[in-house]
């Protein structure tokens, strides 16, 4: 396991968990007004689909991203008018809107492009391109030969489409829009007492709404991601569960911004994993994956650190994340130091998972997770129920 | 409550939200696909019940659909929504091959017998670390359930890539089951109807309408109905009557992985008598439409997985006729279905109340 190998993996641990952060923050506006969602999986689907359908035939990726987004809101708007209007079931309105989207986006596909359910390869501007930053090399080979600062400038931070950069910025924006604005206020308020809110004047039809189509429009960013940034073109059930994943994530992260970023990151760091790694070996497995517990308890760790200085948390909220880390810097220290022919390393290094394995690896890790191991969770309180005004 | 008369909220307002269901599939059908949605119609109607043929095959897929939707539906009377049906069949479907591929059964009664017992503990299994999780720890059962559907789908790969093999072919599926667990089909058993012995409508769905009869004596006619239908309305008031919430949690569960599990004896050994990868083609998903057009009752049920089998045969015939028409409009139509009976049913139920009324006050 060289340096440069850690590097790509952490470069499409980026890549893979753009679309789930995307959605995951989609996920937090609604649930956070109080609408569970189970629907982002569809809407990303929805949205992956006509992205990459007006893309081609416009040639312009731009025009796709805006169709994608469109469809994903529509599809917003019909779990709205069930779960706002008609006070339906939420999670039987996600999964109509999930088979929706996985129907008709074949069967629309297929009257208009005849190719088995798929669109026709994007190439060019019909597609998010890669962005080479200032001073950044783009070849492997040039990569290879710098400086390892310079390595993880090119490799790491350069050479990602558009949607990365903007997905990423969308994480401290959301944070302000919850914390800071008036508008974040009364979502957060109405995911957690409607009546109160209500009885302030201010409307909770109007304010679920409007956090309905946000988590649309950030569903679209997701799935228009999906069709042409990750890949070129929309396959048929491209989505894959990451709406789901994204939703586990959502409540890993306990519905918060920063959290949301890193619970992504693991989930695209496995997703990486299993895709790079097709047969791995036990030993391997585990020092990468004690690897990214220190990058993730250092990460969390130093913005608890920023908002104790700030006086926001209290130095309690340390411990966590200072455990985490010194937990996950034993192990990966540790696991390269065992003695190679000792029984424990030749066992370890005996057993190959299979690939299967590997690529349910995601869907197991979310299990586990949602098993409340990392911690209690509490969901926003009025969540999942519809608001009636008067009794 | 009684701002209706029962009819009207057992009847027609399932009947209303399928006939909405049905008529914007028609305009997805005519607007998008540009196909006459009649002629649509009037083919799959043809296809699934106009010859033996088309019956042996709509039947057959009543089977599967009666067994995940009562799984569903029992899930839904203790207010818990299993998305897993399709994971806990897929199991389900390894303990049918285990037990028809392991023992030389000699006579196919027994086989069932066994294939009976292995689906549903198999597909109960499955369900158990869902309803676990989520009795115990709080953990969300529609998540868990559809990432098991994830991982069941990776283990199915893997079991018929290294487990259940036929040796020299790239097929991946298990040997074809030995001839003692063939389970009679209607071409032997109801040939007098014109069934051919090429159909796949066996034994098993006999089976099924047993299962419905179960349940609803089950869930109407014993404590543990009760206790389930209890805490359904409300888990509090469940626990203040001395109802055990992990308890009731765990048997719903169970209960309707087994259902769903049940499912594979129609299609694992009944028709395809060896495992395929995809034999459950999304059974467990209709399990759900099923169970919530038929207002999770048995009688319900039956009828609605008649409706969907119609669909699935129906919409094969219709792939043939009208190539434009892809198989996925099924999943559309199932959308359509869940979204008017389930999430809007409220749209249908509103002014249908307020007619009612407003009939009392005239009369």
């Amino acid at each position: 396991m060289d340096f440069m190998t850690i590097l790509q993996l952490s470069d499409s641990s980026l890549r893979l968990a753009t679309p789930l952060l995307l959605a995951c923050l989609a996920g937090l506006f609604s649930e956070r007004a109080g609408i569970f969602d189970i629907g982002l999986e569809g809407k990303m689907l929805a949205a992956a689909f006509f992205s990459a359908a007006f893309a081609y035939s416009s040639g312009n990726v731009w025009v796709g991203l805006g169709i994608g987004i469109l469809a994903s809101v529509v599809l917003s708007l019909l779990h709205g008018l069930a779960s706002i209007t008609f006070r339906g079931n939420q999670l039987i309105s996600g999964v109509a809107i999930n088979f929706l989207a996985a129907g008709l986006t074949v069967v629309i596909s297929q009257t208009w492009f005849s190719q088995g359910g798929r669109t026709p390869a994007l190439t060019g501007d019909a597609r998010f391109n890669e962005i080479v930053l200032p001073g950044a090399a783009s070849r492997i080979r040039d990569i290879a030969q710098q400086e390892p600062l310079g390595q993880v400038y090119s490799e790491l931070l350069s050479g990602h489409s558009i949607l990365v950069y903007i997905a990423l910025l969308i994480v401290p924006l959301t944070w302000w829009v919850l914390y800071r604005t008036r508008f974040g206020l009364r979502l957060r308020a109405v995911g957690e007492n409607p009546a109160a809110v209500d009885t302030a004047g201010i409307s909770v039809v109007g304010l679920r709404y409007a956090a309905v189509v946000i988590c649309g429009v950030l569903c679209g960013l997701a799935g228009a991601y999906l069709a042409t940034g990750l890949s070129a073109g929309f396959v048929k059930d491209m989505s894959a569960g990451r709406g789901f994943i994204a939703l586990a994530a959502l409540i890993f992260a306990k519905w918060r911004p920063w959290e949301a970023l890193g619970a992504c990151l693991l989930f695209g760091f496995l997703d990486a994993l299993g895709n790079r790694f097709q047969n791995i070996e036990l030993l391997t497995l585990f020092s990468l994956i004690f690897l990214f517990v220190v990058l993730i308890g250092g990460i969390l760790l130093l913005l608890r650190c920023i908002s104790v200085l700030r006086g926001t948390t209290s130095v309690r909220d340390l411990i966590g994340p200072a455990i985490t880390l010194v937990v996950g810097l034993v192990f990966a220290i540790g696991f390269p130091q065992l003695d190679p022919d000792s029984g424990l390393a030749t066992w370890l290094s005996s057993v190959v998972l299979p690939v299967q394995l590997m690529q349910a690896l995601p869907y197991i890790l979310t299990v586990v997770i949602l098993a409340g191991f990392v911690g209690r969770a509490i969901p926003p309180r009025a969540g999942g129920e519809p608001y009636v005004k008067e009794r | 409550m009684d701002k209706m008369p029962k009819w009207a909220d057992i009847l027609l307002i399932p009947l209303i939200s399928v006939v909405l269901a049905l008529f914007a599939s028609g305009l997805v059908v005519y607007f998008i696909i540009g196909e006459n949605p009649f002629r649509a119609m009037a083919i799959m109607v043809n296809g699934a019940f106009g010859s033996a043929y088309g019956w042996g095959y709509t039947l057959f897929y009543t089977t599967n659909f009666i067994f995940t939707g009562l799984g569903v539906a029992v899930a839904f009377h203790a207010r818990l929504f299993n998305i897993g049906g399709e994971g806990q069949a897929y199991v389900a479907g390894i303990g049918a091959a285990i037990a028809c591929l392991l023992i030389p059964w000699p006579h196919w009664s027994l086989a069932l017998l066994a294939v009976t017992i292995l689906t549903s503990v198999f597909g109960a299994a499955w369900a158990a670390i869902p309803a676990y999780l989520q009795a115990k720890r709080g953990s969300h059962i529609v998540i868990t359930t559809i990432m098991f559907n994830f991982i069941a789908a990776s283990l199915m790969i893997y079991v018929l890539n290294n487990i259940f093999t036929i040796p020299g072919s790239a097929e991946t599926a298990s040997v074809r089951f030995p001839e003692t667990t063939h389970l009679p089909n209607a071409g032997e058993f109801a040939s007098f109807l014109g069934f051919r012995s090429s159909t796949p409508l066996n034994v098993s769905f006999f089976i099924a309408l047993v299962a419905a009869v179960g349940v609803w004596l089950l869930i109407w006619r014993t404590r543990l109905g009760y206790e389930i239908r209890a805490f359904g309305h409300s888990e509090t008031a469940a626990v203040y009557a001395g109802i055990n919430p992990i308890k009731i949690t765990m048997i719903a569960m169970l209960i309707s992985g087994a259902l769903c599990g049940m499912m594979a004896i129609n299609a694992v050994q009944g028709e395809s008598e060896q495992l395929r990868l995809d034999f459950v083609a999304g059974a467990g998903f209709v399990g759900i439409a099923v169970a919530l057009m038929g207002r999770s009752h048995p009688v319900g049920v039956c009828f609605a997985a008649l409706l969907f089998g119609m669909l699935y045969q129906g919409g094969a015939e219709l792939a043939f006729e009208m190539p434009a028409v892809s198989r996925e409009m099924i999943l559309v139509i199932q959308a359509l279905v869940i979204l008017f009976t389930g999430a809007l049913d409220n749209m249908v139920r509103m002014p249908m109340e307020r007619l009612f009324l407003s009939f009392r006050r005239e009369g």
